[in-house]
């Protein structure tokens, strides 16, 4: 029985800071960092103050009037990020069967943007408590149901297999791909068009993580206020953003001379069965996915080279997935480098997942790991090597790239080049 | 002002609506110096028991006296601090 | 070869019964859920029907601390968890933590406790926004509270797929079984029935404006109108067959086949996928049309939804080829929730040799379909097929399958 691997033939990110793949690799590979104060509205009522967002524009991205009127931000993000993919990979949709072709997209909060902002219209601003029909806007219902994001994806590809989207709060990004790998290795589709998008800030989003402090209230330099791993860190940056893959078998992959970033080597998710946003100590269950997602990769702890980490920048995170990184990997952990794009690109919830798989991939694409970005200050707590400040060349064949998200979900997934395995 | 000082009940009440109670603590017991962890009350129902306080008796409470006050007795006394430190302000 | 996975614990909050027996008695009686809504004034909306869950007290089932942080799906969920567990005599506890995972299917997530959460933030202002807010209305909240409450550390998820999503889920879970896990809580609940939720739900231009509980939801009828929303749903426990047979426990049925596709985009001149996945399905199940004893219905009660589903099943089973039923004329239709208590509703029927009924139509000759109506009818179900679409285009269908007699 031959095993059906897949692999990422195509993608495209929209990222703060980084609209296009290019673009995006660009800023992490200069360490720089997109945060900045929140433009999308007046943000000094709020503890945080401080956001990643992206310049986007829907009409240059060729949307039309009525695609961008229906669709939420996220939707929007989610579609143009899908034709960007499908183009990157070469692949010709329309020659395939559309019932095997496939949609997941990952989404921790839907169209939050889209619902806050019509919520405030219905009640006249929270004054009307049965908020009134007639200022509803025709395609509420398409908020209201976030699945519409995978239906405008599966419109924009023209896939007719199986759809979804996968919502598992900040796990989203990695468990959206994880759910597409196994539809295509069961033999559900040949090709998943895959991936995630939020976009999250708006005043609702801001106000419930004011509320349980998780996000940073430094505002005085929003460039450096996102810190993961840095001793002075309180808090992660919400940001927003899509990255859409395309995926194939790998096989009919290579048949198409696809350039193939990378197999999708071995992916599990687990859940703390602790608390729905604390974590403790001691990364157990991050731990455990991480091991099993290397047992079906079928990959030793020392083939991995890099470890893309959740790396959220509040205490509570960064210790706990140091000490999964450790509990997992033993020594190897000590001696792989670790970084978390967060500084960089913010936390974009349910979108940060798929956007963290691609910059896995393009670290192995260009053998360059990228760094974590304002982290001057060492936190006897954070001790392994964070690739500070500044980007690092190195032969980078296996990344591990990890999430954590609120409910407790643990997920991990491996990337590696598919000819490691070819004995 | 003594009347108008947060007490244990205002803080008992408090807690029960961000929060419920543990089935197996007994709030009315002596709980004064027993620590919230041990009473069933982890972070998250601090933070919303924090905030509940925070609007109805308009005040702000420091992030660090917040999570500093780990028994019912500590967060009492910080609430008033910061309701003295109001009416004299 | 794939490990079979089967069902061994229920637990059911329906509009017309809470609590599986409550549930399927009502069912089987033809007892309808189906009325105007309590739940707020809905005199100012043009729809005023719901199926709403009666009697459910959270207080009664779920301890204080959780009451403050949960939306109303989520109680629900988290009870039927607990009457699902128990129905298939499981003690979490008992078992490895990591041998256990949650994959439920949500439409809209918490969305009664969003709203109230958006009224303070902009009637008060962001400072009197709840720290549940960063969880408790969110789609993945549900599988979540079921883990931490279970202590269950396996793989878990949620899927998004409006009411196709329930079958979608509850494939997602046979997978994690295949691939090792030894027991999933799956199914869904959901429950947005809210004037926010109302709302939003009424732009879908698909709720049925009728003001009489018998005349409202009207799949397969001349009359068809449009649908009467409503909440709740159904808790399933899935187990490998062997582990369940190992611990000799009463089995339901297997989840023998589900098949997925979803809608070309409008105005490709593409026909629509139900077909396909109805196909899927079967052949995952390997199962002949023949040999299927019933299909539970998606019934949109939207004219053209209804003929492409109906001509979707009879172009798989021929003319008045096979019983079909939609027992959700009498819960209206439940989102996320809806296929899974169809799919206990497939069990029970199979446990009771009972086709539960559809109530309140009168089918319309255009569709050739051998509907049940408004009786029962006693008819031996070994293999059960139940149908769910979702807003927008998703198409999912599950082969349920009786245990085989010798099994335990």
């Amino acid at each position: 029985m031959t095993e059906r691997r897949v692999v990422i033939t195509g993608m495209e990110v929209l990222a703060p800071g980084g609209v296009g793949t290019k673009n995006f690799w660009s800023l992490l590979s200069e360490g720089r960092t997109a945060t900045r104060r929140i433009t999308f509205f007046d943000p000094s009522p709020f503890r945080s103050k401080v956001a990643a967002e992206i310049d986007f524009d829907p009409y240059e991205h060729g949307l039309g009037p009525q695609e961008i009127r229906r669709m939420d931000r996220a939707a929007q993000l989610a579609v143009v990020a899908a034709r960007g993919a499908v183009a990157d990979s070469g692949i010709e949709l329309t020659e395939l069967d559309p019932y095997r072709v496939g949609v997941t997209v990952g989404s921790a909060v839907g169209a939050t943007m889209g619902l806050d902002q019509e919520y405030r219209v219905v009640s006249d601003g929270g004054r009307l408590d049965l908020v009134d029909h007639t200022y509803a806007p025709p395609h509420l219902y398409s908020h209201l149901v976030p699945s519409s994001f995978a239906a405008e994806v599966a419109w924009a590809v023209g896939a007719e297999g199986p759809t979804a989207v996968v919502s598992t709060g900040c796990t989203s990004g990695i468990d959206s791909v994880g759910h597409a790998i196994e539809l295509i290795r069961e033999g559900s589709a040949d090709v998943m068009v895959a991936g995630s998008s939020d976009a999250p800030i708006s005043p609702i989003t801001m106000a419930c993580f004011d509320a349980i402090k998780a996000t940073t209230p430094r505002h005085d330099a929003p460039e450096c206020a996102s810190r993961p791993f840095d001793g002075t860190r309180n808090g992660f940056v919400l940001g927003e953003g899509a990255a859409i893959f395309v995926l194939e078998e790998l096989q009919s992959a290579k048949r198409r001379r696809a350039h193939i970033y990378a197999e999708i080597a071995g992916y599990a998710t687990r859940s703390n069965a602790y608390h729905m946003t604390g974590l403790r100590p001691d990364g157990a269950e991050m731990a455990e996915a991480i091991t099993v997602a290397l047992d079906e990769a079928r990959m030793n702890v020392e083939s991995i080279d890099y470890i893309n980490a959740h790396g959220s920048g509040t205490k509570q995170n960064d210790r706990h997935e140091t000490a999964a990184f450790k509990k997992s990997l033993g020594e190897h952990a000590y001696r792989t480098p670790v970084s978390s794009i967060k500084s960089m690109v913010g936390h974009s919830l349910g979108a940060i997942g798929s956007i963290e798989i691609a910059a896995s991939a393009l670290a192995m694409e260009y053998n360059v790991v990228p760094p974590t970005a304002n982290l001057h200050t060492p936190d006897p707590e954070c001790d392994l090597d964070y690739v500070p400040l500044t980007a690092r060349s190195q032969r980078t064949d296996a990344v591990l790239t990890v999430g954590s998200g609120f409910g407790g979900f643990q997920s991990a997934m491996v990337l590696a080049r598919p000819e490691r395995s070819a004995a | 002002m003594a009347t108008e000082a947060f007490t244990l009940d205002d803080l008992k009440a408090i807690l029960l609506e961000a929060a419920g109670a543990d089935e197996a603590v007994d709030l009315d017991g002596d709980i004064l110096d027993t620590e919230f962890e041990a009473l069933g009350y982890e972070s998250l129902a601090l933070l919303e028991t924090g905030g509940r306080i925070e609007r109805t008796y308009q005040i702000s409470l420091d992030d660090d006296a917040l999570t500093g006050a780990v028994t019912p007795r500590a967060l009492i006394d910080v609430v008033n601090a910061q309701l003295s430190a109001a009416t004299s302000a | 070869m794939s490990a079979s996975v089967v069902v061994t614990g229920l637990g059911v909050a329906a509009p017309n019964g809470l609590g599986t027996k409550e549930f399927w008695s009502a069912t089987c009686e033809g007892s309808s859920g189906i009325g105007r809504v309590t739940r707020f004034d809905p005199s100012g909306y043009p729809a005023r029907l719901a199926g709403e869950v009666p009697g459910f007290v959270a207080e009664d089932h779920l301890p204080s601390r959780l009451i403050p942080q949960t939306d109303r799906m989520t109680r629900m969920a988290l009870a039927a968890a607990d009457w699902a567990l128990a129905d298939a005599g499981v003690d979490p506890g008992e078992l490895p933590e990591f041998s256990m995972g949650v994959v439920t299917a949500s439409s809209s997530g918490g969305f009664e406790f969003g709203q109230n959460e958006l009224r303070k933030l902009w009637s008060l202002g962001s400072h009197h926004v709840s720290a549940y807010q960063s969880f408790a209305w969110f789609y993945a909240v549900n599988s979540g509270q079921i883990s931490i409450r279970n202590g269950m550390k396996g793989p878990s998820g949620v899927v998004v797929s409006d009411q196709a999503g329930g079958l979608d889920a509850v494939a997602q879970a046979r997978r994690q079984i295949r691939k090792g896990t030894r027991l999933v809580v799956s199914g869904a609940v959901d429950a947005s029935i809210c004037p926010w939720g109302w709302v939003a739900q009424l732009t879908s231009g698909r709720l049925s404006t009728s003001e009489e509980p018998d005349r409202a939801y009207l799949p397969f009828d001349r009359d068809a109108r449009g649908h009467v929303p409503g909440e709740g749903g159904a808790i399933l426990i899935l187990e490998d067959a062997e582990a369940a047979r190992e611990r000799g426990a009463r089995v339901y049925g297997e989840i023998a086949g589900y098949g997925a596709t979803f809608d070309p985009r409008p105005g490709s001149g593409r026909g629509p996928g139900l077909r396909r996945a109805i196909e899927i399905a079967l052949a995952d199940a390997a199962v002949e049309p023949s040999q299927v004893d019933v299909v539970f219905a998606d019934a949109a009660a939207v004219p053209d939804l209804d003929r492409i589903e109906a001509e979707a099943i009879t172009a798989v089973f021929g003319a008045r080829g096979v019983p079909v039923t939609a027992p959700k004329t009498m819960t209206g239709r439940l989102y996320s929730g809806g296929a899974p208590l169809d799919l206990a509703a497939a069990l029970l029927a199979m446990t009771d040799g009972l086709i539960p009924p559809t109530v309140h139509i009168q089918p319309s000759p255009e569709y050739e379909l051998d509907l049940v109506l408004d009786e029962p009818r006693a008819a031996p179900v070994r293999t059960a097929l139940v149908l769910a679409r979702g807003h927008g285009g998703f198409n999912s269908a599950v082969v349920v399958r009786a245990a085989g007699q010798d099994a335990a």
